[in-house]
């Protein structure tokens, strides 16, 4: 590091801080730049959001700074009540808290067997499972619409809303996401559980216990951060998806966030004060979850970078 | 491993065999057949969808050449600079006391969905300087404002006075500013897995080479690289699948006007608006081809990595 070669360099400690200080001062203003490049386009939203719909159209977010009096939820309170985003919201949780859960159960059944089962055709079997990560989801979707246009049950299930399958069906769009985050989910958890110790499984087994005792009584117990990773990976997917909503589910009531947006860009392009309060309201989970739980949430995006 | 029934291992297998059995190795196949045949899927049509995207004919909805030229300029123009951005930055915070600070906000853009980005860009490169941030920038500098999203002259047009001139495909102003996006979403991910690379380097491996004599750059080029290097193939293997992938982001914010469609949203366009399932599918296909090589790739590391665990 520089500061050796400074510190072989003559008397006058002032001069050394001095040195060093200004040595190290375009590293800082490099790094505090981009900080902030990364950081004003996600504030100036949600400056925005606050801002009355007047001054959003006639003057930049930043002079909203110097007049925090004028700061306002009238388009919170628009976007929820006239523009279906409260919907959008419910709708969005509807659709990613079970294929979060399903992803999770399944996985975990299939990553034990790969982990800890002997069986013919094991490995390639897995190899074909990797080869799948990378499978781009456009190669599925024109059968898959077709196959659900032909097995549709329509009606409207309670509470929820929706047919029952297919088309136009919450219960559709989970088994979608479900299958379509399994070989992420089994890639993950199946590393995982064969990284555990094979005396538990060893002891466990000479004492009677059934693989189904070892899988809920050992293994899960023990899986903690990685089914955490996991979740928080898939339910961020889930979340962020907007492909998969957009050919599956016709109608517009069931419309999760990301798909109300879209609709709301196409009809409101430029009316910001609609725009910006949408697009904040579903990054509030995103967000939180994250600066909540960093630490998974890093570990689950690293993990699941080569996911197609 | 003790004695089990053959069969017990296949029963805890069956939900996902099932699972991915019809979500995503039929619909492959199927993907693949309906590519030969016309757009109801009914006759067979040989090549000729493939024969459509290569000829490009203006009966197309869209400009097939223009999406293809598009995607290969997100493949090396993103893919580099998310890459070389994140290495440098990985570097830099690792010299300083506030890294987990200054990683953390070039990353929280991963949280966001594409959807929300494109909403937060389309309002950055607002063309009105009283509204769109970049643009304020720009007349703050005495430059006249851009229509980024919908220029499709030359990149350096905006920076330098040239008069104004078509630029050939893809090298157009709205692309550029586009894959500015994809960065400022991305670089955040390059930059974390690249640290965490850069700190699995032996302190006393950079310490012996300091005492030698060894420059920073020499310590970058000859110890940092080399030792990086499969993880910056990995990272760069990421998002190269993110590039083909690319949908949403351009769907949101330009909806492929003013030349600016990628393969994936010409898919889109053709399978499910216009309904021509022959081309849609034959696109599909284009993207698949253009995985093949990372999925030998993620398979081949895969086998290594079992093989010295």
């Amino acid at each position: 590091m520089s500061t050796q070669r400074l510190s072989a360099l003559p008397p006058g400690r002032f001069r050394d801080t001095l040195r060093r200080l200004f040595g190290r001062a375009p590293l800082h203003l490099v790094i505090i730049a981009m900080c902030i490049v990364w950081s004003v386009p996600t504030v100036a939203l949600l400056v925005s959001s606050f801002r009355d719909p007047r001054a959003i159209a006639s003057s930049g977010w930043w002079n909203a700074l110097f007049h925090p009096a004028q700061w306002t939820l009238t388009n919170y309170d628009s976007v929820l009540s006239a523009r279906g985003m409260s919907d959008a919201f419910v709708n969005s949780l509807i659709i990613t808290i079970p294929s979060t859960l399903f992803v999770i159960i399944v996985a975990a059944f299939a990553a034990y067997a790969f982990a800890w089962m002997k069986f013919p055709f094991r490995n390639p079997l897995f190899l074909i499972f990797v080869a799948l990560l990378v499978v781009p989801l456009q190669m599925t979707l024109i059968p898959i619409l077709r196959l659900y246009s032909e097995i549709t049950i329509e009606g409207s299930v309670p509470v929820i809303g929706g047919n029952f399958f297919g088309v136009g069906s919450y219960s559709g769009l989970w088994i979608a996401h479900t299958a379509y985050g399994l070989p992420f989910a089994i890639f993950l958890l199946r590393n995982f559980f064969g990284a555990l110790p094979r005396e538990l499984f060893e002891s466990a087994h000479l004492d009677g216990a059934s693989d189904l005792t070892i899988f809920f009584r050992i293994v899960l117990p023990l899986s903690g951060p990685a089914i955490a990773a996991l979740a928080i990976f898939q339910f961020l997917w889930v979340w962020q998806d907007l492909l998969v909503a957009l050919v599956l589910l016709g109608d517009p009531k069931l419309a999760p966030m990301t798909l109300q947006i879209t609709n709301l860009v196409n009809s409101f392009g430029s009316n910001y004060q609609v725009l910006t309060a949408a697009a904040f309201l579903s990054m509030i989970v995103p967000l939180l979850i994250f600066f909540a739980l960093q630490r998974y949430f890093v570990q689950g995006i690293l993990a699941g970078s080569v996911k197609g | 491993m003790i004695g089990r029934a053959w069969w017990i291992p296949w029963l805890w297998l069956a939900p996902t065999l099932a699972l991915l059995g019809v979500f995503l190795v039929y619909p492959s196949v199927d993907t693949v057949r309906r590519s030969f045949l016309d757009e109801r899927s009914r006759e067979f049509v040989g090549f000729d969808n493939y024969q459509t995207i290569i000829d490009n004919p203006n009966s197309l909805a869209a400009d097939t050449h223009a999406a293809l030229l598009n995607n290969m300029l997100w493949l090396t123009v993103f893919t580099a600079v998310c890459v070389g951005l994140g290495l440098i930055m990985a570097v830099m915070t690792a010299r300083v006391r506030y890294e987990a600070a200054a990683k953390a906000a070039i990353f929280v853009p991963m949280a966001i969905s594409f959807v929300a980005v494109a909403v937060i860009w389309r309002f950055m490169y607002e063309v009105d300087p009283d509204v769109g941030t970049v643009n304020a920038i720009f007349s703050e500098l005495g430059k006249d404002p851009v229509a980024w999203l919908n220029n499709t002259q030359s990149p350096q047009r905006p920076f330098v006075d040239l008069p104004p001139a078509d630029s050939p495909a893809p090298f157009q102003v709205n692309n550029f500013a586009l894959i500015a996006v994809g960065v400022w979403n991305w670089t955040g991910f390059t930059l974390v897995i690249l640290s965490a690379g850069l700190k699995s380097i032996p302190d006393d491996v950079m310490e012996a080479a300091r005492v030698d004599g060894a420059g920073e750059w020499q310590i970058f080029r000859r110890i940092i690289l080399p030792i990086m290097s499969p993880t910056i193939v990995v990272v760069t293997t990421t998002l190269v699948i993110q590039t083909l992938k690319t949908f949403d982001l351009v769907f949101v914010m330009t909806n492929g006007r003013f030349k600016t469609d990628v393969v994936a949203t010409l898919f889109y366009k053709e399978a499910f608006v216009f309904r021509d399932f022959g081309v849609g599918a034959a696109l599909a296909v284009v993207l698949l081809l253009f995985v093949v090589p990372i999925m030998v790739l993620t398979i081949r590391r895969f086998q290594f990595q079992e093989e010295i665990r």
